[in-house]
């Protein structure tokens, strides 16, 4: 009786039982790795050639982007905020404004989806391609563990090298900002630069560091996660490089929302 | 077979291994011992779960049932963190070859020494050395993609060898080459057989591979593997095991299985 009820309920080439199975174990398994890789810091080998060299293909290698898109958006920010500011005869808090949305807000998020775009993807297609033609099975054959080796110096490198570019990006787009500021608002720099700089207090700054370090965490974690379970060769190597790629822009800026309230609950001055 | 080997030390024990994926049953009850010394060929049509049963010594995946001792240790319930020390003491070759891409010849092969943080000289000492031994010293700076698919199966035989390994695990490492290449790696596996007496379990589509390995010896003086003549006692130490569906349906030496009256096994046999 129960079997016809389930039969009834199936859609042909559907199983609402098998997708929530899948489901569960693709959170099981995601869990696993992101647990895995923290605890994999505090127990040898640790492979500090391999995070050296992952900082500076994360770090180095996203610089330019980080730095043109923060340099743009700050100078882009200033533009759009001028015509408002000027109404209430504020356009001398333009720098705070501009320093402000950049440090606490956009800077983390901004930094966060280029970083996401550019290195998940690339560790879902490295890690994809060597999973599909079972380099990681040889790596275990060969009696080392793909998580220590592969996994944890991704992660280690990324939440380290994206609070670094974060402040970078935050810095670039204050001094995109402070060329509109001076040569088409007709704005002090000095005035720009001291509104910007003592408008920033420690709690703004704490806000806009620990958001990239958990940013971090979700955008090495998720390609890698991907990467590992990759199947289906080439077709599958794609699939989960798009896959990581929008998985860890949706988680990231979900995840800005509750780190964004849960920090104003635990500091309320924020 | 058994009572003609030196030792009756066993390397690998299966013991009633089942697995399955989804409803369908890969491995039914498979039950065999591997001996030291001893090599050991598997056979089956493709899906059979001749690879399966290399990834379940290995450690790789775990039976639904049954006991898998490998070297004496119990790896159906040890954790994969424990595996990897067990793991050092087997070499692996992998179908594909599964060499790292982004690395070069010589870094592959010395990838576990590397691991090891053996010092550099005694690391290219040995790198050399097992190049050597695959007839590839030549091709250390080149990667993996430079090679040939005969080349890449040497290179593989070489990084599963370097470390001296207690057993070696083949899976198909003739499949796709041409038979000039095939005999090359078939000469190499009754090289590492003879020579450095390693037991192996190989998993092969090809019959032909498996009998040059039963009919011939590794002449040293002449660098060269040299035919058995008929009648002679010497001991290939190389059985054979066929799976159908996933059950066992045949274990024995080259001339059991050659004069073997079971249907399928026959068909198998017909060129």
């Amino acid at each position: 009786m129960a079997e016809s009820k389930d039969n009834a309920a199936e859609i042909p080439g559907f199983s609402l039982t098998g997708f929530a199975k899948s489901n569960i174990l693709a959170v099981q398994e995601y869990t696993l790795l992101a647990w895995h890789s923290l605890a994999n810091i505090f127990s040898s080998p640790r492979y500090l050639g391999d995070t050296l060299q992952q900082a500076d293909i994360i770090g180095v290698g996203s610089l330019p982007i980080v730095v043109l898109t923060g340099f743009f958006l700050g100078a882009v920010l200033a533009l759009q905020s001028a015509n408002e500011l000027a109404r209430f005869g504020g356009l001398s808090f333009t720098g705070q404004l501009v320093s402000l949305s950049m440090v606490r807000e956009i800077g983390p998020v901004l930094t966060g989806l280029m970083v996401a775009g550019r290195s998940a993807t690339g560790m879902a297609s490295e890690l994809g391609s060597m999973q599909v033609t079972e380099q990681i099975d040889a790596m275990r054959a060969l009696g080392t563990d793909p998580g220590k080796k592969l996994v944890t110096p991704r992660v280690v490198s990324t939440v380290i090298m994206l609070v670094v570019l974060t402040v970078i990006a935050d810095l670039a787009s204050m001094f995109g900002g402070s060329l509109v500021a001076v040569f088409m608002l007709r704005l002090d720099g000095n005035q720009y630069w001291s509104t910007a700089w003592q408008s920033l207090g420690f709690d703004d700054i704490l806000m806009g560091l620990i958001k990239p370090f958990i940013f971090g965490f979700i955008i090495s974690t998720v390609g890698c996660y991907y990467g590992m379970t990759a199947r289906g060769g080439t077709q599958g190597v794609g699939r989960a490089t798009t896959q990581a790629m929008v998985s860890a822009s949706v988680t990231l800026v979900i995840s800005d929302l509750f780190i964004t309230k849960l920090l104003l609950n635990f500091f309320p001055n924020l | 077979m058994d009572a003609s080997l030196p030792t009756q030390e066993a390397v690998i024990i299966f013991e009633d291994v089942s697995i399955a994926f989804d409803d369908n049953k890969v491995l039914d009850r498979l039950s065999f011992t591997l001996w030291r010394g001893e090599t050991k060929a598997l056979f089956g049509v493709a899906g059979a779960g001749k690879t399966l049963v290399l990834k379940l010594a290995m450690g790789l995946i775990k039976p639904d049932s049954g006991r898998v001792t490998v070297l004496g240790e119990e790896v159906s319930s040890m954790r994969e963190h424990d595996l990897f020390a067990l793991r050092r003491r087997i070499g692996m070759i992998f179908q594909e070859s599964a060499l790292f891409d982004s690395l070069n010849v010589e870094d592959n092969v010395s990838f576990r020494m590397r691991e090891e943080h053996v010092p550099a000289e005694e690391c290219e000492r040995r790198v050399r050395e097992a190049l050597r031994f695959v007839e590839l010293e030549h091709t250390m700076q080149l990667f993996p993609s430079e090679l040939s698919g005969g080349m890449r199966r040497r290179v593989a035989i070489a990084r599963a060898i370097v470390n001296a390994p207690e057993l070696l695990l083949y899976d198909s490492p003739t499949a796709g080459l041409d038979p000039v290449t095939s005999t090359t790696i078939v000469e190499l596996l009754v090289k590492q057989r003879d020579v450095n007496k390693t037991s192996a379990l190989l998993v092969s589509h090809r019959l032909q591979d498996a009998f040059t390995m039963a009919t011939h010896r590794f002449d040293t003086a002449q660098n060269h593997m040299v035919e058995v003549p008929r009648g002679s006692d010497w001991d290939s130490k190389t059985s054979f095991l066929v799976l159908k569906d996933g059950v066992k349906i045949f274990e024995g030496s080259a001339e059991e299985l050659a004069t073997s009256e079971d249907p399928y096994i026959r068909e198998y046999l017909t060129p």
